[in-house]
């Protein structure tokens, strides 16, 4: 059985008698009523050494299937994770410190962020970005709240929003008492025709996602004008490694940007731990959740960093605080940035481009194939919608005995349709194995 | 020290992609970024002198003692590191088919069971990814058991005074008005103004026990009480319970929605502010709101009402346990041939032991995507395996143990906020001191650093002025104890025979006092590129 | 400390000034903002809001507090004083001279003190 406390029983025995306590027993009864305490242990099982332990859990890790090569994305991505990324988020002391409330011994942290802020902002080309929020998801729904006021607290979500995105702003948005209305898709493109209807003096604001769920590229310029038209904010929601190479939100006047960080040095693991960014406009500043670093000096004229702006933070204006984030997911943000510095400029915008070429290889490659055809006609990323008479699984199910784990099967209006994801590691080979498999099960 | 932006040099980089092999695509320009973002430009060692230099001038559990008041800076043990960077767990993707995602639906599964035992609880979700998000979620589900009855009156939650900031914060995003209550002069829940508080307007009340001056709430069954008989619903602060782990539950005290932190009582790392991990408990009745979609062992087991299927899902069942008679006649010999084929259908993942059950029509919705910060549970799961039922309770003895021994060895001289003995944590105010010599708490936590450990928290609670909070855990020894006692005796006298070195600190450490002021008055919130 | 004595104040240590019967100045007391400390921000509200005697219109920021404004008249505001959103230190430098919110139409007041019984209540507190 194992235990991390260092005190031997003898220890232990001495402590209590020091505090006027024979046993342990005590020291709880003279503080817990007995009513409450429990008489009998907790039906978990026994304790273990490290040794049994790795087995259980490598047991437990042996049950999953990690595929060789990989063509799904839909919200988290596939992406070449450099040696470095994963050398320094094990530090000891990065990985042990907590929220760098003492900023005197904290500046490494502090200075960790900064950049990170830095960096976001590059990507985004917008004015300043906060410390990280829990993920892409909960960095929209955070987003809406920023833009709502008095008399503008409807929320607009384009229906070609990643559906867990969705899932999201709703489920916030009902807690606050929001309204959320989705703009419809068309040919896998928000329809802004609607948005004459739909966009008036109570639209807080709009958020719409670019590339789409499905991989394309919005109208932002159109989404922009017809937001700011109405008076409400525009929110953008992007992929960090496409904004190395697309126009920037800031660049179509967007007044928030926000995504999901994975594709920024994180590995798949089962969904999380991810990160949310979030990035928006100067006058937006004080409404961004969460912890902000920002520069200063000690007092001896150094520059310093620290946790700042915090008056718009839960722990002092309490019920009044936009947010209540407290936690956020700070190695994350860590591990990008370590991802952004050691891919550098250059480096991004190559994964961006290869990510982006492999997928156009292999939409050409699979819409020559009879019977398999693009669903959808617009530019796109690094994903794109493929439509064929084969029902999905009976695809899904030939490329996992090859262990390549297809798209994505998509539902509702789309069903028997497949999402699928191209990036840098997936090489010529695999792409061209993938259409030959295809193939295959199009000619059975 | 340099920033990262300022150590860059033009055209430096790492080797890391090959070329593309396949033809490049040229995007059209108007889609295009003008400028390249301005990331830096380093090579590797560079990079990794940067992040090194920057840890050295960060603190961390693993460089010496953290007494963070509520945050339980636990010793994260090196094994649960290692399980949750197997490549078995990272390189699964969430949305891969679940008979190959097995061993993840496992952990899941298997943290729920755990930490349902560990809390009284019914139900869990690992969905939200902090405390504060199982906030959010926990008082999303109040919600929604109200108006699911049709109860839309109920908008109030009640919030003791001594809260973390977070629980107001929290049940104010889920819609709610927060009704402050005092505590009373032992610093518990004020009874009588708590029964003064209740209507038919409370949705329900939120509290941490113990509370966060460390004490345990003697009156909590007639609280939860109260506010059950004025119809709201009990929402615990799960911050502290590494207090009452395998010792009291509070599902046993009358709480009907509880929070854990994963990151807090479950030794994973706080990785410099997270991730955490908030995994969220109810009671039945609140299960169908839950978040997300329920893990559930797969239908092919389950009843179909299929007599022939039934007959056969037996047999395979008897053949998986190894207790399968040997067939009596030729019927036999099909049921067991049909039966083993099942089975290898079922080992052989074609159809998977555990699944997603639909998510219930009642459920609040997500409040993140996927099933949570997995790897961080992973850890929680193997630590909580390590401990098992004898290691659980003997850490939350130790940790209130240590929090005593700390507290005895320092209470004739800071004075104690509240209580005679404390559980895993205790408050001190220095009220008296800042009025004699001057020396406020945040002059005592600077002084700390320059003894070379980490400041406990201050000014937390709100309602002890000039607080320190601190919290040992029970990873420490008595050796650090004595030693941090004998810091902190130190500085008391500092405070009154010299107080001007305690106004100048820290000064050992890499930066002095920071202007505070100028940093919010006037933002600067990236670094500013020369042009 | 310095209480002209041509203003008014609130228990709250906000200060009215009326300019005429219908139009008043609201601002923050000396003594308040030497007990809040260096200031940092402010959340004013917009032209044109109505304000309610008794009621917060405004919040002032120092790093670790936040605290309500209340205003000491009913009325329509007519004017921010913007100069205060870029530096907040006016209201620390020159806390009279650092007016807030201008309103206009003022039809009530809430309980008011001059400056001689407003400078009794502070010493009284101290
Ligand atoms: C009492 C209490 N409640 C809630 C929280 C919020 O937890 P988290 O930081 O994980 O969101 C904290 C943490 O700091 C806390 O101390």
């Amino acid at each position: 059985m194992g235990n991390y406390i260092p005190s031997t029983a003898g220890e232990r025995q001495a402590m209590l008698e020091a505090i006027g306590f024979d046993s342990m027993e005590a020291l709880f009864k003279a503080q817990i009523p007995e009513k409450i305490l429990l008489d009998q242990p907790l039906d978990l099982p026994s304790g273990l050494s490290e040794k049994e332990v790795r087995s259980v859990m490598e047991a437990i890790a042996a049950k999953n299937h990690a595929f060789r090569t990989i063509f799904r994305g839909a919200g988290a991505y596939h992406h070449y994770i450099p040696s470095m990324v994963k050398s320094v988020v094990s530090n000891e002391t990065l990985l042990t410190a907590y929220t760098p409330y003492q900023a005197e011994i904290s500046q490494g942290i502090l200075q960790s962020i900064f950049e990170y802020q830095t960096m976001i902002c590059e990507l985004t080309g917008m004015d300043a970005a906060n410390a990280s929020v829990y993920d892409g998801a909960s960095a929209a729904a955070e987003a809406t709240a920023m833009c709502r006021e008095r008399k503008r607290t409807k929320v607009l979500v384009s229906a070609a929003v990643n559906p867990q995105v969705i899932r999201t702003i709703r489920t916030y948005c009902w807690g606050a008492g929001a309204a959320v209305v989705l703009l419809p898709a068309k040919d896998g493109v928000t329809d802004w025709q609607a948005m004459e209807q739909l966009a008036d003096g109570e639209t807080a604001c709009l958020y719409v996602q670019h590339p789409n769920f499905y991989g394309l590229l919005e109208d932002v310029e159109t989404a922009v004008r017809l937001t700011h038209q109405a008076g409400a904010k525009l929110i953008m929601g992007v992929n960090p490694i496409a904004q190395a190479i697309l126009k920037t939100p800031a660049a179509y006047d967007a007044d928030i940007v926000v995504g999901e960080g994975q594709p920024l040095g994180m590995p798949l693991s089962f969904g999380g731990p991810y990160l949310g960014f979030m990035a928006c406009k100067q006058d937006m500043v004080r409404k961004l959740p969460g912890r902000i670093v920002g520069e200063t000096t000690d007092r001896e004229g150094k520059r310093a960093f620290v946790l700042t702006l915090q008056a718009r933070e839960q722990h002092i204006r309490r019920e009044k605080a936009s947010s209540s984030l407290c936690s956020n997911q700070a190695l994350c943000a860590l591990t990008a940035s370590v991802y952004m510095s050691a891919m550098g400029p250059q480096g991004m915008a190559e994964a961006a481009r290869q990510s982006m070429s492999k997928a156009h290889y292999a939409a050409a490659q699979i819409s020559a194939i009879p019977g398999y055809e693009l669903k959808f006609s617009g530019e796109f990323f690094h994903e794109f919608v493929t439509k064929s008479p084969i029902p999905p699984e009976e695809i899904l199910e030939r490329l996992e005995c090859e262990d390549m784990l297809g798209g994505y099967p998509l539902q509702g209006d789309l069903e028997g349709c497949i999402l699928w994801c191209c990036t840098e590691m997936n090489t010529k080979s695999e792409i061209d194995q993938l259409v030959n498999v295809l193939k295959e099960v199009a000619e059975q | 020290m340099k920033l990262i932006f300022e150590a860059s040099r033009q055209g430096r980089g790492c080797s890391l992609l090959p070329a593309c092999d396949v033809p490049v695509y040229a995007l059209d320009a108007a889609a295009g970024r003008k400028n390249p973002p301005r990331l830096p430009e380093v090579a590797e060692i560079d990079l990794i002198r940067h992040y090194s230099a920057l840890a050295k001038r960060a603190y961390g559990v693993n460089d010496g003692f953290y007494p963070l008041g509520s945050c339980t800076m636990k010793y994260n043990p090196k094994i649960n590191e290692e399980i949750a960077s197997l490549p078995g767990f990272t390189r699964i993707h969430p949305l891969q088919p679940l008979a190959m995602s097995q061993g993840c639906l496992e952990v899941l599964k298997l943290a729920e069971g755990y930490l349902c035992e560990i809390t009284g609880m019914d139900a869990m979700t690992l969905q939200p990814a902090a405390g504060a998000h199982g906030e959010l979620t926990g008082m999303l589900l109040i919600k929604a058991f109200h108006q699911s009855r049709k109860d839309t009156k109920r908008t109030k939650i009640i919030v003791p005074d001594s809260a973390h900031g977070t629980n107001p914060a929290s049940a104010a995003m889920a819609g709610f008005d927060v009704v402050s209550i005092p505590s009373t002069e032992e610093g518990m829940v004020d009874v009588a103004k708590l029964r003064e508080a209740v209507g038919d307007d409370t949705a329900g009340l939120m509290l941490t026990n113990p509370n966060t001056v460390g004490l345990f709430d003697k009156n909590i069954l007639e609280i939860t009480e109260i506010i059950h008989k004025a119809g709201g619903l009990n929402y615990y602060d799960g911050a502290n319970l590494n207090a009452i782990m395998g010792k009291a539950r509070p599902g046993d005290m009358g709480f009907d929605v509880v929070h854990i932190n994963l990151h807090k009582t479950f030794a994973t790392p706080h990785g410099g502010g997270g991730p955490g991990s908030g995994p969220v408990g109810c009671k039945a009745p609140l299960a169908v709101f839950m978040p997300g979609a329920p893990i559930r062992e797969a239908a092919c087991w389950a009843d179909t009402g299929d007599q022939e299927l039934e007959i056969i899902k037996r047999a395979a069942a008897e053949q998986a346990e190894g207790t399968a008679p040997p067939p009596k006649n030729d019927e036999e010999k099909e049921i067991q041939k049909a039966a083993k084929e099942l089975l290898a259908r079922l080992q052989q993942a074609a159809g998977p032991e555990l699944e997603f059950g639909p998510v219930s029509p009642l459920s609040i919705g997500s409040v993140r995507a996927f099933y949570g910060n997995f790897l961080v549970v992973v850890k929680a799961l193997t630590y909580i395996l390590t401990l098992g039922k004898e290691g659980i309770p003997e850490a939350s003895e130790n940790a209130v143990l240590n929090a005593n021994y700390l507290m005895s060895k320092v209470k004739d001289l800071y004075p104690v906020a509240y209580g005679k003995h404390c559980m895993h944590e205790f408050v001190v105010t220095l009220e008296a001191l800042k009025k004699e010599t001057g020396i406020s708490a945040m002059d005592i936590a600077k002084g700390l650093l320059d003894f070379g450990i980490h400041p406990p928290t201050m000014y937390f609670p709100l309602i002890v002025h000039e607080a320190l909070m601190l919290e040992p855990t029970e990873t420490e020894s008595r050796e650090t104890l004595d030693e941090a006692a004998e810091m902190l005796r130190k500085l008391h006298e500092i405070a009154k025979t010299d107080p001007d070195i305690l106004h100048a600190a820290p000064v050992t450490t890499t930066v002095q006092r920071l202007d505070e002021v100028g940093a919010a008055r006037h933002p600067k919130l990236h670094y500013a590129f020369p042009e | 400390m310095n209480y002209p004595k041509e203003l008014f104040y609130m228990k709250s240590h906000e200060w009215v000034k009326f300019l005429d019967d219908a139009t008043a100045l609201v601002g923050i007391s000396d003594h308040a903002q030497d007990a809040l400390g260096d200031l940092v921000f402010v959340n004013l509200p917009q032209a044109e809001d109505a304000v309610t005697a008794g009621e917060s219109f405004a919040d002032v920021e120092s790093v670790k507090a936040v605290s309500d404004v209340y205003s000491p008249v009913t009325g329509t505001i007519a004017e921010i004083n913007e100069a205060l959103l870029d530096s907040p230190e006016l209201l620390n430098q020159d806390p009279y001279g650092a007016w807030m919110i201008k309103v206009v139409n003022v039809t009530d007041h809430a309980d008011l003190l001059s400056a001689e019984d407003y400078e009794k209540m502070i010493a009284e507190e101290a």
